[in-house]
């Protein structure tokens, strides 16, 4: 298995996908959406994934969660290859989907009642109380989701999709439908979590300060049908504060991203004044 | 809390305030039309035919409500989740669904001759499954894929993601169209009831009334019915109370 180093030491990619393409049938023919795709993600590392709408980033997420199986190529976690479905994956999406008969609680539970049924109820509400403590929605945890705000559904939702120590988190544009102050907390709340819980994550987005904030990689992905077309390591500290952004050196990351995606989009990079 | 009781109540004396009123200003006989205060000697009159009357209606209507259930939830999940099943049974079910039931009447009972009970339940589940068949085919084909993804990702079987998702979230549906279907039912169970010589329950009564030119006792029988439509009514609202409350927005 290839194996990266960061920061000194040797780390295992535990996301691999090797050339993958997919195509879906339509009523005007095949619709190919993924193209010899390469991603590698180590281990413990945060991927976010850039490019313009449609171009199959969505697809990549159902690939990686063992949801689909593509047309050629193949996609490995943890030196395997994804065949179906695996209890070591957490999702969470732009809809926060959380269970409207349930409370706050009981939705953070779901998870463990699929992927370790025979926990005490009393150690399942502990792990849930623990993450919604670390995303300050201690207090809510009774309330139903519809008595809650669009930013505290979503932390809900994160909590839902870490309950079970996933090894490997997939987030499809979790913050795409917040406000921009909404979305800057639930940037700082994903930093948290990370620290407190070591997880692998890809995350899908539109936002390429969301990509630089919090990525250590961000991959820019070609129009559609899709190909790795740039990956930029993101050189920030690990401990980011949201001013991070406002640095030169995060500031040429953007601009470099964001011709990166006008390639993709497959307009001129050069911009008249 | 009292006025959720008081203003029902209120409307329905309003009501029969009005009907006493049309009556006594046209002047007409009860032949033509009851009034009110004609009612109660009649119930009065015919106690103890209103009571065993009123429970073969209601026991039979009920069961062909809760057939209705049973078989309407089939196909319902059918049809939810097989799109092929849905190209196939709609048209079925739709055709079905536009025949009056009242000409099945001398089919079914040529066919089962004799068999009161079972005729007047197989009217009434035939008359109102309809409605609960397409709401929880539609509850189940119109979940969003993440919800089922949710739990897919983590391998859970069909089963499960029916159990724990897509059958809690359809429930709001179903009882809406429980609650069309309970009435529904009250109809299939009286047509066969006032068709069928010989019949039974509060149907028959009605039709005795006819035959006798008892004109008050009809229109008693009509309001028996009424009574009895929402009874049940009300009940479907306490199971939807109990089983799907959350999807009740304005309570608490």
């Amino acid at each position: 298995m290839a194996a990266f180093y960061i920061k000194g030491k040797i780390i295992e990619n535990l996301i691999e996908i090797k050339g993958v393409s997919h195509a879906y049938e339509t009523a005007t023919g095949p619709l190919p959406v993924l193209d010899g795709l390469d991603v590698t993600v180590p281990a413990g590392t945060f991927a976010a994934v850039v490019g313009p709408s449609g171009c199959g980033k969505s697809t990549l997420t159902k690939l990686v969660a063992g949801l689909m199986k593509p047309d050629a190529g193949e996609v490995w976690l943890h030196g395997e290859q994804v065949k179906g479905p695996r209890k070591t994956v957490g999702m969470a999406f732009q809809n926060p989907v959380l269970l409207e008969w349930r409370t706050i609680l009981e939705n953070v539970i779901l998870p463990l009642e699929i992927v370790a049924p025979s926990m005490p109820k009393a150690d399942r509400v502990a792990r849930a109380l623990e993450l919604l403590n670390m995303v300050g929605l201690i207090g809510f945890e009774h309330k139903r989701p519809s008595e809650l705000s669009g930013g505290m559904r979503q932390r809900a939702s994160l909590c839902r999709s870490l309950v079970h120590k996933p090894d490997v988190l997939i987030l499809d544009e979790p913050f795409g439908a917040l406000d921009a102050f909404t979305r800057e907390d639930l940037w700082q709340t994903m930093r948290d979590l990370r620290r407190a819980e070591p997880f692998t994550a890809v995350l899908i987005t539109h936002d390429l300060r969301e990509s630089v904030f919090l990525g250590d990689q961000v991959i820019v992905l070609s129009g559609r049908p899709a190909r790795t077309q740039y990956v930029m390591n993101v050189d920030l500290p690990e401990d980011r504060v949201l001013d991070i952004l406002f640095t030169p050196q995060a500031a040429g990351m953007l601009h470099i991203l964001r011709d990166q995606i006008k390639i993709a989009q497959g307009r001129n990079v050069v911009e008249t004044q | 809390m009292l006025s959720k009781v008081a203003t029902p109540i209120l409307a329905v004396i309003v009501f029969l305030g009005l009907w006493e009123v049309l009556v006594w200003v046209n002047d007409w006989p009860n032949y033509k039309m009851a009034s009110p205060s004609d009612l109660p000697p009649a119930f009065w009159k015919y106690k103890e035919l209103f009571f065993t009357m009123g429970w073969q209606t209601l026991w039979r209507t009920v069961a062909g409500l809760m057939l209705a259930v049973l078989f309407g939830t089939l196909i319902g999940m059918i049809i939810g989740f097989s799109k092929i099943a849905r190209d196939a049974l709609y048209p079925l079910l739709v055709g079905f669904n536009a025949i009056p039931k009242a000409t099945l009447v001398p089919v079914i009972s040529l066919i089962f001759i004799g068999q009161h009970d079972f005729n007047t339940i197989l009217m009434a589940f035939m008359i109102s499954f309809f409605p609960i068949a397409v709401s929880v085919g539609i509850g189940l084909s119109t979940l969003e894929p993440e919800y089922r993804d949710i739990l897919r990702a983590l391998g859970a079987s069909r089963f499960t993601i029916f159990r724990k998702i897509a059958l809690p979230k359809t429930l709001p549906e179903f009882f809406g169209a429980l609650k069309v279907s309970a009435t529904l039912a009250f109809i299939g169970t009286n047509l066969v009831e006032i068709v069928s010589p010989h019949g039974r329950g509060l149907g028959a009564l009605f039709k005795s009334g006819e035959t006798n030119g008892d004109y008050p006792l009809m229109f008693a029988v009509l309001i028996a019915l009424a009574f009895l439509g929402i009874v049940l009514y009300y009940a479907v609202i306490f199971l939807e109370r109990i089983f799907a409350g959350w999807a009740d927005r304005n309570g608490d």
